[in-house]
C-alpha cells in the first residue's frame, strides 16, 4: 500500500508506511522536524529510522558542572554578594560619620567597585542556566532524528522541577536524573528522580522528618507530604487511581531521611544523603502492602512496586500517547502502550518502540499543536539558526510564549494540549519575525521543501513564495499550520 | 568548574548591538571635501508611479483611475515640475527638492527583468548583471576599490550597516561596523495579514485566534483603553519609529568626524498587492514614515548634510495598472531617489517612456529607460571619486556600456 492511501476508516497509515510524506510526518511528530535532507534520507523506512534512533543514548556529554557543584558555586556566589553588600553598608556608615570616604579599606573599595554586575556577563546563576539551556537546545537542533531528545523533554516535563525554586540544579537535574534512563527501565528512572537533591528540595522532602525520628523528637517537627503525594499523583499511579490519604502519609514516612547536604557546606554540599536521624522508625503500609523498616531501602522497595503497578502503566501510556499523537489519543494506542510497559517490566525503550510501531501513531491528521519550546527548537533546527542566535533571545522567546525553560508553574509541568497553547500563537509571529530577521541569505523555498516536503499545502507554498523578503518568507514558513502542528 | 563561555559574537548579539566602535583613523579629506554616502534599500518593490506621479502624462488618469494622484484629487500631490508630482505624504522630501537637495530618477530599473523579490533584491544589492550567488555587495566593493589619498581613504575605513543581519550591499572586503536597535521588532501588519489569509484557507482555528488577537490590538490602539489615540494604528506607527531610528542613527554615525563615511540599511514593507492606499492608507503611511526618516537623516547629519548623498532604491517597480484588489503586482521600472546637500538637485531625471499600452514593458509595467547602475555609478564617481574602471569591472561587473550619469553632484 502506498503512502496516503488509508485502508482503515480511521485513516491510519498501513504498517510499514513509507515515502516522503510518512518521513516528514515522522520527523515532526517524533522529532523536532527535519534538518537538511532528512525527509529524503529516511523516506525508505521512516518507522525503522525512528526505531534505529533508539540505539542512540540520551546522555549529554557536556562540560558542565554537576548539580552539587553548581549548587555550591551559587551558594558561594550568594554569600559573597551578601558580604559585599554588608561591606558597602559599613563603608557608607563610616563615611557618613566622618564626612568622607577615606575610612574605607582598600578591600572594601574594591568590593564596592566589583559589586555591580559586570556588563555583558550575567550573574553566575544565569550563566549556569544559560549554559545548560544552550546544551539542551544544541542537542535538539543537532540531533540526528531527535526522537530520543523528544523523549528526554517528555520525561523532564513529567518529572519536572522548577528553576524558580532551585536555579543552580535545574539543568543538571535533567542531565543526571532523566537522560541516563529515558531508554532504560522506568523503575530506575523513578529511583533516580525521587532521590535527586533537586527533586527532594523542590518537593520539600529535605525538611520532612518522622515525628518519632530522633530529629523529629528533638526539634518537635514532623512530616511534609509533598513529595509522597506528587510521586503517587503525578509521577506514578495518577490522580484518583485508588490510593488514599493513609497511603500518602505512610509513603511520606517511608521517604523521611531522603535529603541533601545543605549547599552551604563547602565539602559535599548539594549532594544526596540518607539521614537516618530524620527517618520515621517502623514498618509502613502503602497500598495494602507492609514494608519493614529497612532504612533507605524501605523507600526503594515502595518505589519499585509503584513502578510496576498497573495504574502507573496506564498513566504513563495515556500521557505518552497524548503527547506524541493527539490530545485525546486513540484508546487502542493507550492499551498497546500500557501492555508494552507491563510486559517489558517498564522498559522505556520497548514502550518507545511500541509507540512508533503502532499504526494509530501514524494518523495523517496532525492534531497536536507543537508546544512553544518544541516549535522554537524546530525552527532553529530547520534554519540552522542555533549557531547564530544566542541562547538569551531563545530563552526569552520561550518565556514570551508562556513556557520559560525549567520553570513550570506547578509540579504537574507544562500543559500538553492545544487549548493551552493556541492563544499564544499570535505571539509566535513576533518570535518568528525576530529569528528570521537574524538569518542570512536563507533560501525559503529550499527550506520549505526540506522542512515540510509533501506536507506543505499549495496555499503555504504560495504564501512563502510570494513573501516580500527572504526573512518574511522564513517567518511565514515556520508559522504555517503545517509547521505549527504535527 | 567550567561554564560555557559565550563567544564574543554571542555577547554582542545578545546585547542587541554589534558595536565594534574602534578608533577610526582620521580620514583624508582631499580637496577639502569629506563626503558621506548612505544607501537605503527599499525591500518589497516600491510603486514608483504612486511615489512620484506623472500628472502631466495624458494617459495618467485613464491608467490609474481613482488611484491616480492628481492636483484636483482629494489629497493633491506636491508639485515637482510641470510633469511630475510627489506623493503628498512626503513634505520633507518636497522641501529638499525645492532647496535643490533632491533628485528623482524615474522609469529606472536594475538590469533584472524577472519578478522574484528574492532574486531582484539580491541583484540590487550585489550589483551583478544577472541573478547569481554573491558574497559581496556593490557598496562595499566600491569603498574597498577607492584610491588612497582621495576623498575617502579606503585604508582602515569601515562601512556602516543597520540591522541584525548585514545587508548584502555592504558585505565584502571592507570591514563592516554594524548597529542594531535594542528593541525587538514586532512582525509587521503585512506579515500578520499574510498569515491570516493562509490560516483562513487552511486552519480555521488558527485563523480565529489570530482574528481575535488583531481585534484586541485594535482596541488597545484605539482610545478605548485610555491610552490615547495613536495616529495610523499599530503597524504604521512601528514602521515610522523603526525607519526614523534606523536612518537617523546611521546619519549620526556618518556625521561623526572620525566615523564611517559610507553605510547602508534596508527598509521593508513595500509589497503592496492589496489595498495599496496611495493617497491615504498603507503606502501613504509608509511613504510618510520614509519621509520622516529622511528628515531625521538631514537633521542628524548637521553640518555634514552639505557633504551628503543618500540613494534610495528598490528591487523593481509594480504593475502600471491597479490590480483586482486595489493594489499592484510585481512590475519593472520605478523611481530611484537621491537626497542630500551635496547634490545638484531640484530635478526629475527621466527619459519618459509613456503610459499607453504599447509603451508599457510587456504591456503591463512602466518601461525602464534609465539603468539604475548609471545613477549609482554617477554618484560613486563624482561624490566618492570612484574610478571608472573599478566601477565597470568590480562594483557593477559587466557594466562597461552603462556610463556613469554626470552632473548629479554639485
Amino acid at each position: 500500500m502506498t503512502v496516503g492511501e488509508s485502508g482503515l476508516a480511521g485513516g491510519f497509515f498501513a504498517m510499514g508506511a513509507r515515502g516522503p510524506e510518512a518521513a516528514a510526518l515522522a520527523l515532526h511528530r517524533f522529532g523536532f522536524g527535519p534538518a537538511g535532507d532528512q525527509i529524503t534520507a529516511i523516506a525508505g523506512d521512516p518507522r525503522g529510522a525512528l526505531i534505529e534512533d533508539l540505539n542512540r543514548s540520551g546522555v549529554l556529554t557536556a562540560n558542565l558542572p554537576s548539580s552539587a557543584e553548581a549548587a555550591r558555586a551559587v551558594a558561594d556566589f550568594q554569600a559573597e554578594r551578601r558580604a559585599e553588600q554588608k561591606l558597602a553598608l559599613r563603608a557608607q556608615k563610616a563615611s557618613d560619620a566622618e564626612g568622607q570616604s577615606q575610612a574605607m579599606s582598600d578591600f572594601a573599595k574594591t568590593a564596592i567597585t566589583d559589586a555591580g554586575p559586570v556588563p555583558g556577563k550575567p550573574p553566575l546563576p544565569q550563566q549556569i542556566i544559560q549554559s545548560e539551556a544552550k546544551a539542551r537546545f544544541d542537542a535538539a537542533a543537532g540531533a540526528e532524528l531527535g526522537f530520543v531528545e523528544r523523549l528526554v523533554w517528555f520525561w523532564s516535563n513529567h518529572f519536572c522541577i522548577s528553576a524558580d525554586k532551585i536555579v543552580a540544579m535545574a539543568g543538571a537535574y535533567e542531565r543526571e536524573a532523566i537522560r541516563p534512563h529515558v531508554l532504560g527501565r522506568f523503575a530506575d528512572l523513578l529511583q533516580a528522580v525521587e532521590s535527586h537533591p533537586a527533586m527532594l528540595f523542590y518537593l520539600d522532602n529535605v525538611e520532612s522528618m518522622g515525628a518519632d525520628s530522633i530529629a523529629g523528637i528533638n526539634r518537635d517537627k514532623g512530616l511534609n507530604e509533598n513529595l509522597a503525594r506528587e510521586t503517587l499523583e503525578l509521577h506514578t499511579l495518577g490522580v484518583r487511581s485508588g490510593y488514599t490519604q493513609a497511603d500518602v502519609t505512610s509513603f511520606a514516612k517511608v521517604l523521611t531521611g531522603w535529603t541533601w547536604i545543605n549547599p552551604d557546606q563547602p565539602d559535599r554540599g548539594g549532594e544526596f544523603i540518607y539521614n537516618k536521624r530524620l527517618h520515621e522508625p517502623g514498618a509502613q503500609t502503602v497500598l495494602g502492602k507492609s514494608y519493614p523498616d529497612t532504612g533507605m531501602d524501605q523507600g526503594r522497595a515502595v518505589l519499585a512496586d509503584l513502578a510496576r503497578h498497573p495504574a502507573t502503566a496506564q498513566h504513563i501510556a495515556q500521557k505518552l500517547a497524548a503527547h506524541f499523537v493527539a490530545d485525546e489519543p486513540p484508546p487502542t494506542l493507550v492499551v498497546k502502550l500500557a501492555k508494552s510497559f507491563s510486559d517489558s517490566d517498564g522498559s522505556l525503550k520497548e514502550v518507545a518502540k511500541m509507540l512508533v510501531s503502532a499504526d494509530e501513531s501514524w494518523t495523517p491528521q496532525r492534531q497536536k499543536l507543537k508546544p512553544p519550546a518544541e516549535w522554537i527548537a524546530g525552527a532553529l533546527r530547520l534554519t540552522g539558526a542555533q549557531d547564530t542566535i544566542p541562547i538569551g533571545p531563545i530563552m526569552n522567546a520561550q518565556a514570551t510564549l508562556g513556557a520559560p525553560l525549567w520553570r513550570p508553574p506547578a509540579p504537574n509541568g507544562y500543559p500538553d494540549t492545544e487549548a493551552a497553547w493556541i492563544d499564544g500563537v499570535p505571539r509566535r509571529i513576533d518570535i518568528a519575525n525576530q529569528f528570521a530577521g537574524r538569518l542570512r541569505d536563507a533560501d525559503p523555498l529550499a527550506l520549505l521543501d526540506s522542512g515540510l516536503g509533501p506536507l506543505a499545502s499549495a496555499d503555504t507554498r504560495t504564501t512563502v513564495a510570494r513573501a516580500e523578503t527572504r526573512n518574511q518568507a522564513v517567518a511565514l514558513l515556520v508559522m504555517s499550520p503545517e509547521f505549527l502542528r504535527r | 568548574m567550567r561554564l560555557h563561555a559565550p563567544s564574543r559574537r554571542e555577547l554582542l548579539l545578545a546585547s542587541g548591538t554589534l558595536f565594534a566602535w574602534a578608533y577610526l583613523p582620521k580620514l583624508a579629506c582631499a580637496e577639502g571635501r569629506d563626503p558621506r554616502f548612505l544607501a537605503i534599500i527599499l525591500r518589497g518593490a516600491l510603486d514608483g508611479l504612486a511615489a512620484v506621479a506623472p500628472v502631466g502624462d495624458p494617459d495618467w488618469l485613464a491608467l490609474r483611475g481613482d488611484n491616480a494622484l492628481t492636483f484636483d484629487g482629494k489629497v493633491p500631490p506636491l508639485k515637482l515640475d510641470d510633469f511630475f508630482a510627489l506623493n503628498p505624504a512626503m513634505p520633507n522630501l518636497h522641501g529638499m527638492y525645492q532647496a535643490g537637495e533632491a533628485i528623482v530618477v524615474h522609469a529606472s530599473a536594475t538590469p533584472y527583468r524577472e519578478r522574484s523579490h528574492f532574486d531582484g533584491q539580491d541583484l540590487l544589492e550585489s550589483g551583478l548583471p544577472k541573478p547569481a550567488a554573491s558574497e559581496t555587495g556593490w557598496l562595499n566593493r566600491a569603498l574597498a576599490g577607492l584610491q588612497p589619498g582621495g576623498r575617502i581613504d579606503p585604508k582602515g575605513s569601515k562601512i556602516f550597516a543597520v540591522g541584525p543581519v548585514t545587508p548584502l550591499v555592504v558585505r565584502g572586503p571592507a570591514p563592516v561596523l554594524s548597529w542594531s536597535p535594542q528593541r525587538i521588532q514586532p512582525a509587521s501588519d503585512d506579515t500578520v495579514a499574510r498569515l491570516l489569509d493562509l490560516y483562513r484557507h487552511s486552519d480555521v482555528k488558527l485563523a480565529s485566534v489570530l482574528e481575535d488577537n488583531s481585534k484586541l490590538s485594535a482596541i488597545e490602539q484605539s482610545g478605548d483603553m485610555g491610552m490615547g489615540p495613536k495616529p495610523g494604528g499599530p503597524g504604521p506607527a512601528q514602521a515610522r519609529a523603526y525607519f526614523a531610528e534606523a536612518a537617523g542613527t546611521a546619519a549620526k554615525f556618518l556625521a561623526q568626524p572620525d566615523g564611517p563615511r559610507v553605510g547602508a540599511l534596508a527598509l521593508d514593507g513595500w509589497d503592496t498587492h492589496v489595498n495599496e492606499g496611495i493617497a491615504s492608507g498603507r503606502l501613504s503611511q509608509l511613504l510618510g514614515a520614509l519621509d520622516d526618516a529622511l528628515g531625521a537623516v538631514k537633521s542628524n547629519m548637521g553640518a555634514a548634510w552639505q557633504e551628503t548623498v543618500v540613494a534610495l532604491a528598490t528591487e523593481f517597480g509594480r504593475t502600471a495598472h491597479i490590480n483586482g484588489t486595489d493594489g499592484t503586482d510585481h512590475g519593472t521600472a520605478t523611481v530611484a531617489l537621491l537626497v542630500g546637500g551635496a547634490l545638484k538637485g531640484g530635478r526629475v531625471i527621466a527619459d519618459w517612456p509613456g503610459l499607453k499600452g504599447a509603451d508599457l514593458y510587456e504591456n503591463r509595467d512602466l518601461k525602464p529607460t534609465t539603468d539604475l547602475r548609471a545613477v549609482l555609478k554617477g554618484v560613486l564617481k563624482d561624490h566618492l571619486r570612484a574610478d571608472d574602471r573599478v566601477l565597470a569591472q568590480n562594483v557593477f561587473p559587466g557594466s562597461e556600456s552603462v556610463k556613469p550619469m554626470t552632473g548629479l553632484v554639485a
